[in-house]
C-alpha cells in the first residue's frame, strides 16, 4: 500500500485505531478481571475492621485466606443510622448493610448533602462482651484517610482503633497507621461521651500534654494528618452517640 | 548497523543462535541497565526491601520490556514516525496497565505494598530506552529477547540488592526468618544481635548499587570510563 507515512491523515487514521484497540483490551480486561479486585476488596475491608477489634498479635494471625472466617466468627451484626442517629437499617440485615455502605464514596461524592450521609456500625462480640465497630472517614494532607474505631461495651471508652492512608508522607504522616499512634487513642482511657452521654471532643495537641483525657499528642511533622485524624473522629462519630443513648 | 540487520534478514538464522543469546546475557551482566546504564535506579531503590516484592517488580518489567519490543518492533514499518514518541508510550501504559490490573487481582497484597510503583514502570527509562534504540530498528523475535535480556538485567539487581537488604534489615529471606524471632528474642537474637534498620531505608540501597557498580568495575576493566 502506497500510503505517506508522513501525512496527516495516515497518522491521524493510525492514532484512532490504536487508540480503539488499546482502549478495548484494556476495557475487556477491567471488566473480566473486576469480580476478582472487588472480592479482594471486600476482604482488604473485613480484615481493617478486624484490625480494630484484635490486637495486633490476633491480627498477625488473620490473612486473606481466612479474613472472612474470623469476620463470621466475630462480626455478629451491624446498623446503619442517619446523622441523627435513627436507625436506617438493622436486625438481620443490619449487618450486611452496615458492610455494604461505602462511607468513602459518600465522602467524596459532593453531590450527597453531609447531613444525608448513613452511618455504618458493626457489632462485635469477643472474650463475651459486646464490642462496636465504627468505620471513619477522613482528609489527610495528600488524600484521603480512614479507619475504624472499637469502642468497648460501655459504649464510650475507646478499645481499639486502625487507620490508614492513600499516600501520607513516610515517616511523618503516615505513622498514623503505626501502633504508637493508635496506642495513644486506645491506652490513654479515652472516652467519646461525657458524664452525660453526649460527644465529648477530642483534641489533637502539641504541647505534651496528650496524657490528659481527650487530649492526643499529635505527630511531630505530620500535623495536618494528625489534626485529619482529630477532625475525622470528631466528625464521624458524634451520630453514634446519639444513637447509643437510646439503647 | 545495516550489517546487523542483513544478518537478522538473513532465513537461516535459528531463533537461538549466537547473536540471539548474546541479546539475552549480556544485559545481565556487561551490559546490564542498571549497573553499566544507570538507568532505572529509581524504583530499584524503592522497592528492594523484600524479595517477594523485588521478584514481583522484576517479573513485571520483563513482561512490558519482552511484550512492549516486540509489539514496538512489529509496527516499525508501519508507524507514523511523527508519533512514534506517543506511540511507544501507549504501548508502553497499557502494558503496564494489564500488569498493574492483574496483580491487582490475583496479589492483592503485594499489589499494595507495589503501590505506585507498579504504575511508574512507564517512567522507567529502561523501558523508553530499549524502544527507542532497539525495537524500532530490529525485528520482532530479536527485540523480544532484547526486551526479556534488559529485563532480566534490571530483575537480577533488584534481586542482588533485595537480599542484601531483606537478611540484614529484617533477619529474613523471603518471609522466612533467618536468624531467629526477633521480637521474641530467640536464636541469634538472644545473644544481641539486631537487624539493621538503616539498611531498610532507601539511602542504603543507593550505597548496596554503588558497591555492585564498584565491583563490576574493578573485575572488568573494559567498563571503566578513561577521563
Amino acid at each position: 500500500m502506497a500510503m505517506d507515512k508522513e501525512s496527516n491523515a495516515y497518522t491521524i487514521i493510525f492514532a484512532t485505531i490504536m487508540v480503539v484497540v488499546v482502549g478495548g483490551l484494556l476495557a475487556f480486561l477491567a471488566i473480566s478481571l473486576k469480580e476478582r479486585q472487588d472480592a479482594n476488596g471486600e476482604i482488604k475491608k473485613k480484615m481493617e475492621v478486624l484490625s480494630a477489634l484484635l490486637s495486633p498479635d490476633e491480627m498477625m494471625k488473620v490473612s486473606r485466606e481466612n479474613a472472612e472466617a474470623e469476620y463470621e466468627k466475630y462480626i455478629t451484626g451491624g446498623v446503619v443510622i442517619d446523622v441523627n442517629g435513627k436507625v436506617i437499617a438493622d436486625g438481620e440485615k443490619g449487618k450486611d448493610a452496615a458492610f455494604q455502605t461505602n462511607i468513602q464514596a459518600q465522602y467524596k461524592d459532593k453531590t450527597i448533602a453531609v447531613n444525608k450521609r448513613t452511618y455504618p456500625m458493626f457489632t462485635a462480640k469477643k472474650e463475651g462482651k459486646t464490642l462496636y465497630i465504627i468505620p471513619i472517614v477522613g482528609m489527610g494532607l495528600w488524600g484521603p484517610i480512614w479507619g475504624n474505631v472499637c469502642i468497648a461495651e460501655d459504649k464510650s471508652s475507646i478499645a481499639g482503633a486502625s487507620f490508614g492512608h492513600k499516600g501520607e508522607t513516610p515517616g511523618l504522616g503516615a505513622e498514623i497507621s503505626l501502633g504508637f499512634f493508635i496506642d495513644r487513642w486506645v491506652k490513654g482511657d479515652e472516652k467519646i461521651t461525657d458524664e452525660n452521654g453526649d460527644y465529648q471532643k477530642f483534641d489533637v495537641v502539641k504541647d505534651g500534654t496528650g496524657a490528659q483525657t481527650s487530649k492526643i499528642d499529635g505527630i511531630s511533622g505530620g500535623t495536618i494528618t494528625s489534626e485529619g485524624v482529630e477532625e475525622m473522629m470528631n466528625r464521624c462519630l458524634v451520630p453514634y452517640t446519639v444513637y447509643f443513648k437510646t439503647l | 548497523m545495516s550489517e546487523n540487520l542483513a544478518k537478522i534478514k538473513a532465513p537461516s538464522e535459528s531463533l537461538f543462535s549466537k547473536k540471539n543469546r548474546k541479546l539475552l546475557i549480556e544485559p545481565l551482566t556487561d551490559n546490564n541497565p542498571v549497573t553499566v546504564q544507570v538507568l532505572g535506579i529509581c524504583s530499584s531503590l524503592a522497592i528492594t526491601v523484600k524479595m517477594d516484592i523485588a521478584l514481583v517488580m522484576g517479573l513485571s518489567v520483563i513482561f512490558v520490556t519482552a511484550m512492549g519490543n516486540y509489539v514496538i518492533s512489529a509496527l516499525r514499518n508501519i508507524m507514523p514516525p511523527r508519533i512514534r514518541i506517543i506511540v511507544q508510550l501507549v504501548v508502553a501504559a497499557a502494558l503496564v496497565i494489564i500488569v498493574n490490573e492483574i496483580l491487582k487481582a490475583y496479589l492483592p497484597d503485594i499489589s499494595e505494598q507495589l503501590s505506585v510503583f507498579v504504575g511508574l514502570i512507564i517512567t522507567n527509562c529502561i523501558i523508553m530506552g530499549r524502544f527507542e534504540a532497539y525495537a524500532m530498528a530490529n525485528k520482532p523475535w530479536p527485540s523480544f529477547l532484547d526486551g526479556i535480556g534488559n529485563g532480566a538485567g534490571y530483575a537480577i539487581l533488584l534481586l542482588i540488592v533485595a537480599f542484601v537488604r531483606e537478611i540484614l534489615g529484617s533477619g529474613s529471606l523471603f518471609g522466612m526468618p533467618l536468624f531467629g524471632d526477633a521480637i521474641e528474642k530467640t536464636g541469634l537474637y538472644s545473644m544481641g544481635y539486631v537487624n539493621n534498620n538503616l539498611v531498610i531505608l532507601p539511602p542504603m540501597a543507593l550505597i548496596i548499587v554503588g558497591i555492585i557498580i564498584w565491583v563490576q568495575r574493578a573485575k572488568n576493566t573494559t567498563l571503566q570510563e578513561e577521563n
